[in-house]
């Protein structure tokens, strides 16, 4: 782990025993079960936002905490360890650094600290078909107004601010767009995981650039990126942990099946590459804290590696628990859902190695 | 040879092919197996009378002996009817586990009486079958198995629980492994048969990861097996149990169904999905890598196949070949659910509504349920051992339980 200031070590204790008390995987089975209408518990998240975790990467200045993004990645993989579901990473990482990227202003001051204390939340809408391709973008700005099509917006119902990507006169860039605008109509997606998501429409949208053009899609999908892989970080360890509990109780040929090597080794591999990962995911949110040259390489790297991660121990947990690890009624099929949703999100590990690889000049 | 054609063959064919046209109800072409549902609607009156013209000729099971219903055919006139069935768009409406284990296994080992008794109905559809073997504590190591059979004089009485009953909410009969002695493992379980419309039997279907239902918590209480339905002698059931497994793992080879994509090659699918370069490749050279990777595991999966068929009928016994079936043929198509997820992009996450076609739907679902392909008739692991003590003759550390 990496080493960490007092603050970050209180942030993180703070979130590891709030998400242990008032956010096990029992409150996501519940979520889940009562086909919440976002995709998350609203009372949840209002406690967060109260713990100011919404803020945590924000200016002082505009309401939060400027603890940077490590500090939320820490906040974010603790909540990954139980699933926990909400607008944290859209809203306080991905539209909050879009705005204090490319925001001026007056468009920071309108949204940044209603982001922070949690009454507002933003949403990213990238990408228009089935893979993540931020470079290829069909929605238009024009005359101050969006007309395109986006898909898979992560929190996309919940939002109250949309952070659009669309071409307009000077190439690619982002826009913020009130999710209530008359020309946004929002539709629902049911998604294996679970989460909240939307297809959104924009017709004749009122929009307002934000500053930074192409460069500014990718700095904040970079950050996002980053976010996604804490995230998984948390849920892939904590997979791996009810695995391993697994291996020390479950008794068959009169001992415990942890007693076979063929399962050890695995189980071993698994914690290899769960080291290497937590070193990758770091690595990233550092350089981004550090605002080093390095950010896209190193994202693309702990994206890739912590999705290729949580993809073997989602299946190995499944596998290792036998028959009991196929059911719904255990948590192994949750873990294995919400891995595909994220290793998707903001690009699959196909696109990381293949951006990585472009990036080193391969 | 003749399995490969012949004019003997085509003599056959074209008797099939005559009879399927004259049997089959057209309304049914094209149309999936209700068998391979998890769910078992009422079936409609097409549905029935395609059961009952199969059943009757007893071409569902072809290579089964005639005198107890089968078709008595030859392997190679077994092919020429899936073929014919193919080729007409039909399914073959005779299945499940009666068709898959336990009639092979039964023909193997039971008694004139009991084969005369428990094929017909199998041959005809008419009673399914579900499989009672494992137990909340015995898995993989099925033979501690605890569930207790107490010798009544004229029946068993039947206490404890089974669990991962396949299909126990809609079966008639149970072939279930009981402990007849205590004092022994493997040696104390006997082979018992018994109907599951009785009171001491109580089924509760469990919920699946990919939101189904098709296997459940069996319970016994006093529940009642006649002598008659003993197969094997007493406490010799393990014998027949593992036979029959050997039955349920050459079935699950070719596991494959539900593949999703609508029947479309997963080389069209992501062709269309991903798109392709200006030379006409799949766009995304790293999925195009592993793709080709699969195809070529998958040929030389299925040519090995082939391989021990002939080798099989060229020796007396089977091909050491066919020990590795199970574990290569389910991860190859672990393998391809999960490209078919990822071809599929964020369409390939759809839980249900209709922003997801009704394929994109399906390989979800089959993603999921196909994670039990290396769990269930012998996990991965235990089929590795398998291999490892009985082929590579290595030491088995788990001989002594
Ligand atoms: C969808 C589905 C349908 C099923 N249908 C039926 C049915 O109809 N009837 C029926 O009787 N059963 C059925 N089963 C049960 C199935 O046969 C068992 O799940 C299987 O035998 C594994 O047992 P278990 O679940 O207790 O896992 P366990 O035996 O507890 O295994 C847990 C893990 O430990 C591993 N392991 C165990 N022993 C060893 C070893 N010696 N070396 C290395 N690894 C080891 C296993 O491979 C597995 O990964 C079904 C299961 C599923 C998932």
């Amino acid at each position: 782990m990496a080493v960490l200031s007092e603050e970050q070590s209180m942030l993180r204790d703070a979130a590891k025993s709030w998400v242990q008390e008032k956010s096990p995987v029992t409150a996501f089975r519940k979520m889940r079960d009562s086909g919440a209408e976002l995709g998350y518990d609203v009372t949840a998240w209002n406690e967060m936002a109260e713990m100011g975790w919404a803020g945590v990467i924000i200016p002082e200045e505009y309401g939060g905490s400027n603890f940077g993004y490590l500090s939320l990645g820490l906040i974010l993989e603790e909540l990954g360890r139980t699933l926990t579901a909400s607008p944290l990473l859209s809203s306080g990482l991905a539209a909050a650094s879009a705005l204090i990227l490319g925001g001026s202003d007056a468009q920071k001051s309108e949204w940044l600290p209603r982001i922070a204390e949690g009454t507002a939340v933003g949403a990213l809408a990238i990408d228009e078909g089935p893979h993540h391709n931020p470079e290829k973008v069909a929605a238009e700005f024009k005359g101050g107004k969006i007309t395109g099509k986006k898909t898979f917006v992560l929190e996309g119902m919940a939002a109250d601010v949309l952070v659009v990507s669309a071409k307009g006169a000077d190439g690619v860039g982002l826009y913020l767009v009130k999710a209530n605008d008359p020309g946004v109509s929002r539709h629902k997606l049911s998604l294996a995981d679970s989460r909240g998501a939307a297809n959104i429409e924009f017709k004749d949208a009122a929009a307002e650039p934000l500053t930074g053009g192409a460069a500014l899609v990718e700095k904040v999908l970079d950050r996002a990126r980053a976010g996604v892989a804490a995230e998984m970080l948390g849920s892939a360890v904590q997979a791996f942990e009810t695995t391993l509990d697994y291996l020390k109780v479950r008794v068959q040929f009169g001992q415990v099946i942890g007693s076979f090597q063929a399962l050890q080794h695995r189980a071993a591999k698994m914690f290899t590459d769960l080291e290497l990962s937590r070193s990758a995911v770091e690595a990233a949110l550092a350089a981004i804290d550090a605002d080093s040259p390095d950010v896209p390489e190193l994202v693309s790297l702990a994206k890739a590696k912590m999705g290729d991660t949580f993809h073997l121990v989602s299946n190995e947990m499944v596998q290792m628990h036998g028959g009991i690890g196929m059911t719904d009624a255990h948590d192994a099929g949750f873990y294995l859902k919400r891995a595909r949703a994220a290793e998707a999100a903001f690009g699959n590990q196909a696109f990381h190695r293949d951006r990585y690889a472009r990036i080193q000049g391969y | 040879m003749a399995d490969f054609g012949g004019t003997d063959l085509e003599a056959f064919r074209a008797e099939a092919r005559g009879w399927i046209e004259a049997n089959f109800p057209a309304a049914l072409k094209g149309k999936p197996n209700p068998m391979m549902g998890e769910e078992r609607p009422k079936p409609s009156a097409d549905q029935e009378a395609w059961r009952k013209a199969m059943g009757d000729k007893g071409w569902g099971v072809p290579t089964w002996p005639a005198a107890y219903g089968g078709g008595g055919l030859s392997g190679g006139e077994a092919r020429v009817i899936q073929q014919e069935l193919n080729r007409a768009g039909a399914y073959n409406p005779i299945g499940g586990m009666g068709v898959m284990m336990f009639g092979p296994t039964l023909l193997e080992y039971g008694t004139e009486d009991q084969k005369r008794e428990h094929i017909p109905p199998i041959v005809k559809g008419e009673i399914q079958w579900c499989q009672g073997f494992s137990e909340p504590g015995a898995g993989s190591d099925l033979a501690s198995l605890q569930t207790k059979a107490e010798d009544k004089g004229d029946h068993f009485e039947i206490n404890g629980q089974k669990i991962w009953t396949s299909g126990a909410q809609y079966a008639d009969w149970c072939f279930c492994l009981v402990r007849t002695d205590t004092a022994k493992k493997h040696e104390g379980i006997s082979f018992v048969l018994f109907t599951m419309h009785q009171p001491g039997v109580e089924v509760r279907p469990i919920k699946l990861i990919a939101g189904s239902s098709p296997f459940c918590e069996t319970f016994f209480t006093n529940a009642r097996a006649e002598k008659k339905d003993l197969v094997g002698p007493l406490n010799g059931g393990w014998t027949i149990a593992k036979r029959l497994l050997q039955h349920e793992r050459s079935g699950l080879t070719g596991a494959g169904g539900g593949l999703g994509g609508g029947g479309k090659s997963l080389e069209q699918l992501a062709k269309d999905y991903v798109g392709v370069d200006d030379k006409g490749r799949i766009a995304d050279s790293d999925l195009r890598t592993r793709l080709v990777n699969n195809a070529i595991n998958w040929r030389a999966f299925q040519q090995t196949a082939i391989r021990a068929m002939m080798e099989s009928k060229g020796n007396a016994g089977p091909s050491s070949a066919t020990s590795i079936m199970k574990n290569a043929g389910t991860q190859l198509i672990q393998e391809r659910h999960e490209m078919t997820l990822e071809i599929m992009g964020h369409q390939g996450l759809g839980w249900e509504g209709e922003d997801f076609s009704k394929d994109e739907l399906e390989a979800v679902r089959g993603w999921l349920f196909g994670k039990a392909f290396t769990i269930f008739g012998g996990s991965q692991e235990v089929q590795s051992n398998i291999v490892s003590k009985r082929i590579l003759g290595l030491p088995d550390l788990t001989q002594n339980h």
